[in-house]
């Protein structure tokens, strides 16, 4: 595929604050829908089509997020999707709903994603499945979440000298950012001090640099170009690539939640990842390079994890990043402000919503809403991430 | 008895992970049920191999909090341990597991030789549940065992 993709417009964008709320995520995924349908100036009555990203974490109406934020906003007999992706769920709802808009099957859709969540790291679903890697790997090795960041935070201090001041020094930027962010949840400027405080979580992160498990909801009103022309808006901020793909084999990292990499005995080569992977079919559909962003949001599971991104969407060569981050060229006001949302380090994660809400944060800064975070000129943006067994996330906006 | 059966051999002295190998193509996966990441494989035979016993540490880090179940704390309170994950050239494979008892991460450095051993995950009144558990080269005897 080496032909730009079709674009479409996003018309309005809606987020619930996160935080620790305690709520039901219907509440929260109607309170961002209501927002984004406001912010486009669109009726519910004139959704076409409701794709919903998933929640696994909020019983049986969260398998079915579709129907269950259609049914508390009013069922109107539109069409609807609901699907799962791990945290690569709101990517792949966006889509979904593009498929539907360029495929003519609907002109205007809402996307929308939420979810409360528990407290503590995420666990597997109950039961004793022998061949379900993600069970394998809490019950024989206790491998959370936070284990796989912090092999490759070490990985990174192994081959790169990346120091913990460095990865401390993301997670300072990110709080930096988020301060002036009013859906984020932690709006405190940490520093050094602060991080070097926390307690240690896996070595070398400490908790303040490991992302928490937070309550949310995001939501966007999207439509084909010619549909938001005719409601006059002729410059509206545009999707213009989205990719969804899985690892190419062999992946020679141990990804999330597997007990081993793939192989790379029979290929011979030992230098692909996945996640170098995921950027470049969004770059080729958008048919911009590396050079083109004027912002990235990117998913800072870890503050080590932040400089991986750097080098898989092409800010820098590998085992550049932390010069990047040194230089100040990741800051809000440097080169390229990277999670000038303050990322999730000041968002922690909601899941299905967390896609969505960075492609919020990229129609704020495209639109020149963003306030004291605001890039100025903004005009090209990516938001990355991926889901655990192998779903690649990346949308590029573009004004 | 393991604690998962299927995965790796009873072999106090010399224990073996036990992976898939694709009969033509060559390409290895542990565990075997997970043969089929390679799409070269599609098709071809999977044959049931012992991997390396030893290998190179890739990296390795800490769990400081106790993780959820499945996760089953071994006695009263849960203690701190340290994962690795180990770099076997022959299969091209990296493969976790937690380290024997009594290593801490200053003992440790990339690039280390580790070997495979044996130790307790837990344990109920009537068995001990033994998982592989990866051990610097020399070090493997002052594991449980």
């Amino acid at each position: 595929m080496n032909q730009k993709m079709d674009e479409i417009a996003i018309l309005g964008v809606g987020m619930h604050p996160w935080g620790k709320w305690g709520r039901n995520f219907v509440e929260y995924g109607v309170k961002a829908a209501r927002d984004a349908l406001a912010d486009a100036e669109v009726g519910w009555d004139e959704i076409q089509f409701v794709s919903g990203a998933n929640s696994v974490r909020c019983g049986y109406p969260g398998y079915v997020s579709a129907s269950t934020f259609a049914n508390a906003l009013g069922f109107t007999g539109c069409q609807l999707a609901s699907s799962y992706a791990a945290c690569a769920s709101g990517a792949t709802a966006l889509s979904i709903a593009r498929a539907q808009i360029l495929s003519g099957v609907c002109d205007v859709a809402l996307v929308v994603g939420a979810e409360s969540t528990p407290k503590g790291f995420f666990a597997p679903n109950a039961g004793e499945r022998h061949e379900d890697p993600d069970w394998l790997r809490f019950h024989l090795v206790g491998a959370t979440n936070p284990t796989y960041f912090a092999l490759y935070a070490r990985r990174r201090m192994e081959l790169y000298g990346d120091t913990s001041e460095d990865f401390a020094a993301v997670k300072v930027k990110n709080s930096r950012h988020g301060v002036f962010n009013p859906n984020a949840r932690y709006t405190k400027e940490y520093d050094a001090e602060d991080i070097a405080n926390s307690p240690m979580v896996a070595d070398p992160l400490r908790l303040l640099e490991i992302c928490a498990t937070s309550d949310g909801g995001a939501a966007l009103v999207v439509s084909s170009l010619e549909w938001a022309a005719r409601r006059g808006i002729d410059d509206p901020v545009r999707v213009s690539g989205i990719s969804t793909v899985s690892p190419t084999y062999p992946n020679s990292v141990i990804e999330l939640p597997y007990l081993a990499s793939d192989s790379w005995a029979a290929v011979g080569d030992e230098t692909m990842t996945f996640k170098d992977n995921i950027a470049s079919r969004a770059y080729e559909e958008a048919s911009v390079s590396p050079d083109d962003l004027d912002f990235a949001e990117v998913y800072d599971l870890s503050s080590a994890y932040e400089l991986d991104w750097y080098e898989h969407i092409g800010l820098c060569e590998r085992g550049d990043a932390a010069k990047l981050l040194r230089a100040g060229d990741t800051s809000l006001g440097g080169r390229i402000p990277v999670n000038p949302s303050g990322g999730l380090g000041a968002f922690g994660e909601a899941v299905p919503a967390q896609a969505i809400a960075q492609v919020c944060e990229m129609v704020w800064q495209l639109r020149g809403e963003a306030g004291h975070r605001q890039v100025d000129g903004a005009k090209v943006g990516l938001s990355i991430n991926h889901g655990m067994f192998g779903h690649g996330s990346s949308v590029i906006c573009t004004r | 008895m393991a604690a998962v059966e299927g995965l790796f051999t009873l072999d106090a002295d010399e224990p073996r992970l036990i992976g898939g190998r694709a009969r033509s193509r060559g390409s290895y996966f542990f565990p075997k049920s997970l043969a089929g990441s390679d799409p070269a494989c599609l098709g071809d035979e999977i044959d049931e191999v012992l991997l390396s016993r030893t290998g190179r540490l890739w990296s390795f880090t800490t769990g400081e909090y106790a993780p959820p179940a499945p996760y089953v704390i071994p006695g009263e309170e849960f203690e701190p341990y340290v994962v690795a994950a180990v770099r076997l050239a022959e299969e091209g494979l990296v493969v976790l597991g937690q380290v024997v008892p009594g290593v801490s991460v200053s003992d440790l450095s990339v690039g280390m030789e580790m070997e495979l051993a044996l130790g307790v995950l837990y344990s109920d009144d009537e068995h001990d549940y033994l998982v592989w558990k990866w051990a610097p080269v020399g070090m493997s005897e002052n594991g449980e065992g």
